[in-house]
């Protein structure tokens, strides 16, 4: 995923620019031992402390608002106060195409431009435009082990094996990508766009049970986004 | 395949708009089976007594689920054998209003639900009545909850009489009325056998098979610009997305509120050519000649099109605070966002009988008829002729908060266009003549407003006007007109010469101005040239900045007190 952000940085000769919480890391996060805390300190802080760092005021994400109960409630354009907290019970009204971008001083705006497309649109629009993606989306034969009912991939020897885990080869894809191990894989045989989107159509799990921190506690992306989380 | 549908539900509090959804999806099998078991899981703690709860799938927040109400509009996305569709579930208490709005304004139908144990509510007529504002046209009335009236068709006719008045107030076309139970599952996805006296078809099939497409043929092109591109000195694109009609290459369109002509050289749509650009497209346009277009200007090919100082609309108010008359703001239309003072509330709404009640204040979720006068003339129309150009928000200057929304009823005061301002000829060359502008301040919406009250065009020789109710110019001077590159020289209060500015050199020996008539605090050639050169490398965020560095208003003008518009 790395690589590849980096090449396409390079390929449309777009000044990258990259941010890590340095105390998280002084701290030894990672996501292997320390799970939902790793994203909100490796993820939310560090996104927070770079939008402060740079100043900002808007922030473009992904986020559609079919992912995700909490996401469907959110404004294409959706306004964090001066600490970067979402207030969902006291949205500004969006009426039409009339988007008011008005902030005041420390106030920062997520805009989420794609938030009303659905995954079939996302792929659709990946085959037409002829889209570049990262590979991991493409299913492969990968090592993996599976735990809490989630297929996680075994990258490197930086991933700890559980007592009696050993990894399988398996055909599996990734069909949502967040943070490593904390996003597991499905088994799947779709190894080109049109095997992708026949297999999106036909999915009877939705695209994000396969994040492991979603389903840690009820409402726990509303309260990741309160925090200031995409 | 028809296209996608997008729709809302709403009504008042608990007629089961949520449940309405959550059981088309479930029944029509569009739920995914780990948000089945989740949602199997949490009816077991609601309030349901174990029996599934189908509003569970769109109440997302975590307050809404406590609570059991919506809150804000819930936005799903399912696609059946026959249609893909968009729902906005929305909020049903009044409290909630303007979030319905929001969901309001994105959909191109409405299923407004009525308990049929209480009837038309209030809140019912209340989102009739906004729906039918924000310009929707297509209506279900799902009389719901058929099961706790024992499936009576005379209390079903009782409710179709209530809404008939309804739909008859508002005036709207396409109203189908049906009796259903969402948690039952009446008439939702398959026919009830419950209710054999009713012969029409289930609520979801009926969506699958609605035509909302507008007749929009014939319509003249229009686009508001969103940007104006310019990446280098030989490229100056406008951007903006195709509102209605379609341009090609070659046409002659309008600039507004400039009033120039020119005609369409290029067009990209994206980053592709094309001879053609057609309603609904993002494009670059650009034109055969320099015209006076910035973001909130609009390109058309509608000779019905103009610019407007006053606008009559019908508001929805969102905003915690309260509308009153004098009122100042920030207006958003189209893609213009200029100050603006409500200067009359004509009478606000009642908004259960539809009666005109006086008003010199309006409250949250209130509705009323006002006029807006707008710091300067903006392109706008009549919501029902040009829907782009006749919808509009109302933003707070301290809080920034989006005070309301509305739409265009009327349009009033229109501008004169480019020729007939005043304005400086020499030959080929041309200058506006901005600064025998007035600016006053009106007691009566306590605002500061400018006026254009002299329309001449000035040639060398011509004697100009030194002295105005907000000006008083010297003898000698120069102005720099920055939006059309010219500087003007007037010696003996008559104008000597026009000069582009690449061939003008400021000597020193008089004052000069802006184009507007601000005093440029330069004393030397080289300040003013340095000057230009800011302006010309600067943009909308940097403007304020310069201009306060540069300018200064009180040298030659001021402010006067006025009782009426002029």
């Amino acid at each position: 995923m790395i690589k590849f952000r980096d090449e396409t940085a390079k390929k449309l000769g777009i000044e990258m620019l990259e941010y890590i919480n340095e105390d998280g890391v002084k701290q030894g996060i990672n996501p292997f031992d320390h799970g939902a805390a790793y994203t909100d300190i490796m993820k939310t802080q560090a996104l927070k402390q770079a939008l402060d760092k740079y100043g900002f005021t808007a922030a473009f994400g992904g986020g559609r608002r079919d992912e995700e109960k909490s996401r469907a409630k959110e404004r294409i354009f959706s306004f964090r106060s001066a600490s970067h907290a979402w207030d969902p019970k006291n949205q500004r009204p969006e009426m039409w195409k009339l988007y008011n971008t008005k902030i005041n001083k420390g106030e920062s705006i997520r805009v989420f431009p794609i938030s009303n497309w659905t995954e079939k649109d996302i792929w659709q629009y990946i085959k037409r435009e002829n889209i570049d993606i990262v590979p991991l989306y493409f299913a492969a034969e990968r090592p993996v082990v599976e735990r809490d009912g989630n297929i996680i991939m075994v990258d490197d020897d930086r991933f700890p094996l559980k007592e009696g885990e050993v990894p399988q080869m398996k055909s599996v894809r990734f069909r949502t990508l967040g943070c490593y191990p904390l996003t597991g894989g499905i088994e799947s045989t779709a190894a080109t766009l049109d095997e992708i989107i026949a297999e999106t159509l036909a999915s009877v799990e939705s695209e994000r049970t396969s994040r492991v921190i979603d389903n840690e506690a009820a409402g726990s992306m509303e309260r990741r986004k309160r925090e200031g989380y995409f | 395949m028809a296209g996608l549908l997008k729709f809302i539900t709403c009504g008042s509090v608990d007629d089961g708009k949520s449940t309405l959804i959550g059981h088309i999806l479930y029944d029509a099998k569009l739920i995914y089976a780990d948000q089945e078991k989740a949602l199997k899981l949490d009816s077991k703690v609601g309030s349901t007594g174990g029996q599934i709860d189908y509003s569970l799938l769109l109440d997302g927040l975590m307050a809404e689920r406590e609570q059991g109400i919506t809150i804000d509009v819930a936005y799903r996305y399912f696609t059946t054998g026959a249609r893909s569709f968009i729902v906005a579930d929305t909020p049903g208490h009044e409290e909630y209003t303007r979030n319905m709005a929001v969901g309001a304004s994105f959909a191109e139908l409405a299923v407004i639900l009525v308990d049929a144990s209480q009837g038309v509510l209030v809140q019912t007529r209340r989102h009739a009545r906004i729906c039918s504002l924000m310009g929707i046209r297509h209506y279900v009335f799902a009389v719901n909850k058929m099961d706790l009236v024992q499936y009576s068709e005379s209390r079903f006719n009782e409710i179709l009489t209530q809404i008939t008045g309804l739909t008859e107030e508002l005036k709207l076309a396409d109203v189908k009325v049906m009796p259903l139970s969402a948690t039952v599952g009446d008439n939702v996805t398959g026919r009830s056998e419950n209710m054999p006296w009713y012969s029409g078809e289930p609520l979801l099939r009926y969506l699958e098979t609605v035509d909302v497409s507008e007749s929009a043929s014939g319509e003249a092109f229009y686009m508001p610009v969103q940007r104006v591109c310019r990446p280098d000195r030989t490229f100056r694109g406008f951007q903006g997305q195709v509102e209605a009609g379609s341009v090609s290459v070659g046409d002659t369109v309008r600039t507004l509120p400039s009033g120039e002509t020119a005609a369409v050289k290029g067009i990209l749509v994206t980053d592709r050519q094309a001879d053609t650009a057609y309603a609904g497209q993002p494009v670059t346009l650009t034109l055969d000649r320099e015209v006076d277009v910035s973001r909130g200007c609009v390109i058309t090919k509608d000779e019905a099109i103009a610019a407007y100082g006053t606008l009559d609309v019908s508001l929805l108010w969102t905003d915690d605070s309260e509308l009153n008359v004098g009122n100042d703001c920030l207006v958003k239309l189209g893609t213009k966002l200029i100050p603006a003072a409500v200067t009359e509330i004509k009478y606000a709404v009642d908004v259960n009988t539809g009666a005109h009640i006086p008003a010199k204040s309006l409250r949250k979720n209130g509705i009323a008829r006002c006029t807006i006068r707008l710091s300067e003339p903006i392109t706008a129309d009549r919501f029902a002729l040009h829907k782009t150009l006749g919808e509009l928000i109302l933003i707070d200057r301290v809080t920034n908060m989006t005070a309301a929304c509305g739409v265009v009823e009327d349009v009033l005061d229109k501008a004169v266009s480019g020729q007939e301002q005043a304005s400086f000829t020499d030959g080929t060359l041309k200058a506006r003549g901005d600064l025998f502008e007035e600016f006053y301040y009106d007691v009566n919406s306590y605002n500061v407003f400018h006026a254009q009250t002299i329309n001449s065009t000035f040639r060398v020789g011509d004697e100009i006007p030194t002295r105005g109710k907000s000006f008083a110019y010297p003898d000698d001077f120069d102005v720099i007109v920055m939006r059309d590159k010219v500087a003007v020289l007037i010696r003996g209060r008559k104008v000597e010469r026009l000069v582009r500015f690449d061939e003008y050199s400021y000597d020193c020996t008089v004052p000069v101005v802006n184009g507007r008539g601000f005093a440029v605090l330069a004393k030397t050639a080289d300040d003013v040239k340095r000057f230009i050169a800011e302006y010309e490398s600067s943009d909308e965020a940097s403007l304020p900045e310069l201009f306060g560095r540069w300018l200064d208003f009180d040298t030659y003008r001021k402010i006067y007190i006025s009782g009426a518009y002029i």
